[in-house]
């Protein structure tokens, strides 16, 4: 379903590599997860995936179902299912979360050729998805993410994954900042999306998520490439040894 | 009469001066009235403000305002359908006013029926030697409405005053004074077809205890230039929420005085400007806190694309008796496009000593992290900007707590994006 090939990128305002060559495939149904330490290009690759302009594919490609996305935008790309759960979800003031939720769900049937949901059929899925996350319905009346905890966030990303139904989903350190409880609950929201046609990357730090999501195969990213890949036993070696011991026994 | 400037007359100075020579006949007017024509004419001789005068710095008037088009009061433009419905309208076209049956609690004079009775010449008056919009206005004003709302009176039924051209010329006053305790809901629309020159001057004398919502919205076609001020006294106790949004023009010069003579008054400015084409668009505000206990809120919200320009000047001048004033001004810009423009001159001259005064300005184009995140949950580029731009200004149209209107004005905003964004 997704093949990165030989991806090189850069910071487009002053030309910074990030992305060395990176080479990735990820099979539908299957879940990737993409490890690293600091600043070795996991949240660029998320964001070069969904299309942020801020980067420049210098070389390489990426093909989703066989076909380059690199000259789709960011919407183009999820009409087409690219989904990105943000690290960081943005707050944007003055945008109510339900009319958001309701633009984007519309615009995306109306991309794949679906007649926009009447508002009860709209306010039923909402009202079905935010219950089984856990989230209570008054905080969809808010802007959209304004004063939301970080696990708020991180379950308003998962519900938008769940409406919008995609069929590639890029997880970015969707735990950071959640509690046990909350991932959870994410993991959970998480795991009732797995699908045998549709593949997801999960990017992450630590070990832990792991747990709760587990992968099909593992992917360690360092200085901007793929150095090691394996099942998910790597992501306990990991745990065990650390990013130092794994990448140098790598190189 | 001849104008006689140092330098050589533009095409516009020579048409005003011609339009005045000409129509002098035909002005009403008793002899109080001539006597302030006169004067306003003698601000008008000395040529239109450059930006060397400061309260046009950024407004050259007479580089902008070149050509004047002729009267022609032969055509009969049609009135707009109004704002909220059952409103009750209040027409003048073509800078004359319609006879209108005014509800209880009001009363409505034509103003061409009182300008020769000598009662008006005080309210012609300009306010000093650079009030160039009130001398083009009190020189050529041909007619508009005197309104009078009683002591104790609750309108519920909004007035919309219409200031409608078909081209030409149109000089329009409205006198309005609003009685003690009185509650009224007045909307301005100042809209037209074809290559005009506009001015119209309104004011407002609010008494005590009295609550007045003004709404002016300037929609004009972008062959007019559009000279309008708007005065206001707000006396002890009373308030005033003046909402002003700005969809058109080619040139726009839209004046705000405000004075606050009564204790415990309260003002609220909230202005939209929607810029697009070539437009250049000037709110100019000067407020007056001269008693103690007055409260003032302004906050500007302005969208700017293509080639437009626009001007924000707002001077907050609190006299020294005026304590405990507390006075809030900001204006923020969002510009869409490299030649937009936006200049902005917040001023606040302080004599008291114990007051809460503050300012401030942003000038910011559309936040890509935001834009990003919109369209990669599927929302098409341009949506997801009208998204964004809808927001920056949601705070303020909202905040008009009048369902009807808020949803009138986003309709406005959105056939505005849909062709400009």
């Amino acid at each position: 379903m997704l093949e990165i090939k030989n991806l090189h990128a850069r910071i487009a305002e002053d030309g910074t590599e990030i992305i060395r060559g990176l080479d990735l495939t990820v099979k539908a149904g299957e879940v990737a997860a993409i490890m690293g330490p600091n600043g070795s290009g996991k949240s660029t690759l998320s964001y070069i995936l969904a299309g942020r302009e801020d980067y420049e594919v210098t070389e390489g490609d990426i093909l989703y179902n066989g076909e380059s996305i690199l000259d789709l935008d960011p919407a183009e790309r999820a009409a087409k299912g690219v989904f990105l759960a943000f690290q960081y979800p943005m707050e944007i003031p003055g945008v109510a979360t339900m009319e958001f939720l309701k633009v984007a769900l519309n615009s995306l049937r109306k991309a794949r050729g679906q007649d926009p949901l009447k508002i009860p059929e709209f306010m039923k899925l909402v009202k079905d998805a935010a219950g089984s996350l856990e989230m209570n319905l008054d905080m969809l009346k808010r802007p959209l993410n304004v004063g939301f905890s970080g696990g708020e966030k991180k379950r308003a990303e998962i519900l938008q994954m769940k409406l919008l139904e995609p069929k590639l989903c890029v997880l970015d350190e969707t735990d950071s900042g959640l509690d046990i409880d909350a991932l959870k609950v994410v993991a959970d929201g998480v795991n009732a999306l797995r699908a045998p046609d549709r593949a997801m990357v999960v990017i992450t730090h630590y070990q832990r998520l792991l747990e709760y999501i587990v992968p099909d195969s593992v992917h360690i990213l360092s200085a901007g490439k793929v150095v090691k890949s394996g099942d998910k036993s790597l992501a306990l070696e990991l745990e065990q040894n650390g990013y130092a011991g794994v990448i140098g026994k790598a190189a | 009469m001849n104008m006689h400037t140092e330098t050589q007359l533009t095409p516009a100075e020579s048409a005003l001066a011609d339009a005045f020579a000409k129509r002098l006949s035909d002005l009403p007017g008793d002899e109080a009235v001539t006597l302030q024509r006169d004067a306003a004419m003698q601000i008008l001789k000395r040529g239109l403000p450059t930006r060397k005068v400061e309260s046009w710095h950024y407004t050259d008037l007479r580089r902008l305002l070149n050509v004047v088009p002729d009267f022609d009061r032969t055509g009969a433009p049609e009135a707009v359908p109004v704002l909220i419905d059952g409103s009750l309208r209040m027409v003048v076209a073509n800078g004359r006013a319609e006879a209108v049956k005014a509800p209880e609690g009001v009363t409505v004079d034509r103003y061409s029926k009182l300008l020769p009775k000598g009662e008006l010449s005080g309210g012609l008056a300009t306010y000093d030697g650079d009030d160039t919009v009130g001398a083009i206005n009190t020189a050529l004003v041909s007619d508009g409405y005197s309104i009078a709302v009683a002591d104790g009176a609750e309108i519920e039924q909004p007035i919309e005053l219409q200031n409608v051209h078909d081209g030409g010329q149109s000089h329009t006053r409205l006198a309005i004074t609003v009685g003690k305790g009185a509650k009224v809901t007045f909307v301005e629309r100042q809209t037209g077809k074809g290559a005009a020159l506009v001015s119209s001057v309104g004011s407002l004398k609010i008494a005590d205890g009295a609550d007045v919502r003004y709404v002016i919205l300037q929609e004009q076609p972008d062959d007019v230039s559009h000279l309008g001020q708007f005065q206001a006294e707000i006396a002890e106790k009373a308030n005033l929420s003046l909402f002003i949004m700005n969809v058109g023009g080619k040139l726009v010069r839209q004046e705000v005085r405000v004075e606050m003579p009564g204790e415990g008054g309260h003002f609220e400015l909230r202005g939209v400007n929607l810029l697009a084409g070539t437009t250049h668009n000037d709110v100019t505000m000067v407020l007056d806190h001269s008693a103690p206990d007055t409260t003032s809120t302004e906050l500007i919200r302005n969208i700017v694309t293509d080639k437009a320009h626009g001007v924000f000047q707002g001077q907050i001048r609190v006299a020294r008796e005026a304590q405990k004033t507390d006075a809030k001004m900001s204006c923020n810009t969002l510009v869409l496009s490299d030649e937009g423009e936006f200049s902005v001159k917040p001023e606040l001259e302080i004599f008291a000593d114990d007051v809460a005064c503050g300012h401030g300005a942003t000038v910011a184009e559309i936040d890509h992290a935001h834009l990003f995140y919109l369209m990669a949950r599927g929302i098409p580029e341009k949506e997801a900007r009208g998204l964004l731009v809808k927001a920056f200004l949601a705070e303020v149209i909202e905040e008009l707590d009048d369902e009807t209107l808020v949803a009138v004005l986003e309709q406005r905003l959105e056939d505005w994006f849909e062709q400009h964004g």
